[in-house]
């Protein structure tokens, strides 16, 4: 049994890395591109033009509101299915691209929430000690409220970004080669091996190590910015 | 010439009127005390002269430059705005410093964002910010904090962060220096430090306007006090005037029943 389990593991080894490179390829486009656009939207959520704000805010409820796997179908399947016109191209390629736009949609919705209770949490005497001191709006933004309101938003955040880890399992849904996949595989026949259920138990610890980098990261970004009390 | 000069100021909130046409001056170095209930309208006036909020009517004129006209006669670009901005300073309650500068910064941050903008500032961009940087440890030493210059506001007591302010607010050096309550969020101990920089700086004959709670200061530093009541001025004078004679009905009730402040004259 172990000289079975110490012949198997350096290629299931393998196989899961090549997995979670997927995996993490998913989880930094999905940063990169959720943390700009959650910026956007949550600028406008807070429109004072009330048809955009309840347009996004109506966005944000149907993306909030509904699952990220059903999204990822959605995303992945209607253009072919629906349009007659797979925008996505065929293969791994295409359901990536597919799956890092579903990824970053609803990220960016998640986050803008985030951003809007950040920036509406900074207290109203900041922006007007700024404005007697003759600040423009842009620099009260950059010199004055943006930092705490980054001060306010690394715990929520943190929170978010380490779901996002996990998250990225969803999208074994449309068949994506990343981590649960590869351990999946080797429960009918990958690499040569078949039957076996440990590849995929043992995805957890990859998950584990990472978050906890991950944890270890916010923590200390967290106490940098202990400086200062807001 | 008054350096300040409000005309028919009026102000509502939701239909709410709360500056009912306000009209007062105020002249060079002298020190105008603000005193009335809450709710009469006074930190409401101003932030209107503060520009923090916008009046219906009426007219703000500061040092000669019109800096709010109801009547639309006279428009001012954003720029414009900015600039007269800099002719007045305000002292908040709750002080609002930065809580991620230090002292030092907080001071001269404004000062930085002017110098940028001023066309020589890539070519003398050291001497500018040491200039700065000097002006802002005088008006610091000035409120006698040179000692923590470099601490966090979450690292000092209300007093000193209120200090802090009355520094940054001064080293833009405005034409008049409005307090907002300076006070109101100090224990009776911190209060004193506050008033004594104030004290000190009417001294220099600093233009300033208070509104106040302390009455035994508002009377002992004042040239003149205003007494507001439902949004009108009920009663201007001398501290003399106002507080031992004052002629109104109300103002006697509130100096008698809000501050237990004893009337000199009255028997």
């Amino acid at each position: 049994m172990f000289a079975n389990f110490a012949a198997q593991f350096p290629i299931v080894f393998n196989a899961l890395n090549v997995g979670f490179i997927q995996t993490l390829k998913l989880f930094f486009v999905t940063l990169v591109g959720a943390i700009p656009l959650g910026l956007i939207i949550s600028f406008g959520s807070m429109s004072r033009f009330k048809p955009l704000s309840a347009i996004v805010k109506t966005f944000v409820w149907i993306v909030r509101g509904s699952p990220l796997m059903i999204q990822i179908l959605i995303i992945y399947y209607f253009p072919g299915i629906i349009l007659k016109n797979n925008v996505w191209g065929s293969g791994e390629g295409g359901r990536f691209i597919a799956c890092a736009a579903a990824f970053v949609l609803n990220y960016a919705c998640y986050f803008s929430e985030i951003y809007r209770s950040g920036i509406q949490g900074v207290p109203k005497g900041q922006q007007e000690a700024g404005q007697v001191l003759g600040l423009t709006k842009s620099e009260i933004f950059f010199k004055v409220t943006l930092l705490q309101m980054i001060k306010r938003i690394v715990p929520p955040m943190s929170n978010e970004i380490i779901t996002l880890v996990k998250d990225t399992s969803l999208s074994r849904i449309i068949a994506l080669q990343e981590i649960i996949w590869a351990g999946a595989a080797f429960m009918k026949t990958s690499h040569g091996i078949s039957g076996e259920m440990w590849p995929l138990f043992f995805t957890a610890v990859y998950y584990l190590v990472f978050n906890g980098v991950l944890t270890v990261l916010f923590g200390r970004l967290e106490k940098k910015l202990d400086y200062f009390k807001v | 010439m008054s350096v300040l000069e409000v005309k028919e100021l009026t102000k509502s909130f939701d239909r709410t009127p709360v500056l009912k046409g306000i009209s007062f001056t105020l002249e060079k170095g002298q020190v105008l005390s603000i005193i009335g209930s809450s709710g009469s309208g006074k930190t409401t006036l101003l932030r209107c002269i503060n520009s923090l909020e916008t009046a219906d009517s009426g007219m703000i004129t500061v040092d000669g430059s019109v800096i709010f006209d109801g009547s639309g006669h006279t428009a001012l670009t954003k720029e414009q705005k900015r600039q007269n901005q800099l002719n007045v300073g305000l002292v908040f309650q709750q002080f609002n410093l930065f809580p991620q500068y230090t002292v030092l910064r907080n001071v001269t941050l404004a000062m930085e964002m002017q110098a940028k903008k001023r066309p020589d500032f890539k070519q003398n961009k050291k001497s500018i910010l040491a200039e700065i940087d000097e002006k802002a440890k005088m008006y610091i030493e000035k409120v006698n904090l040179t000692d923590r210059i470099n601490a966090y506001p979450c690292e000092l007591s209300g007093g000193q962060q209120q200090r802090v302010a009355i520094a940054r607010a001064l080293a833009l050096e405005p034409k008049i220096l409005f307090f907002d309550e300076p006070t109101s969020a100090l224990d009776p101990e911190l209060t004193a430090e506050v008033l004594k920089v104030i004290r000190g700086l009417k001294k220099s004959d600093r233009t300033m306007v208070i509104v106040t709670h302390e009455m035994g200061f508002a009377r002992n530093v004042s040239d003149k006090v205003i007494f507001m009541a439902d949004g009108i001025i009920e009663e201007e004078g001398t501290p003399e005037a106002v507080f031992d004679n004052p002629t109104s009905e109300k103002t006697r009730a509130f100096l008698l029943k809000d501050m237990g402040c004893p009337i000199g004259k009255q028997k």
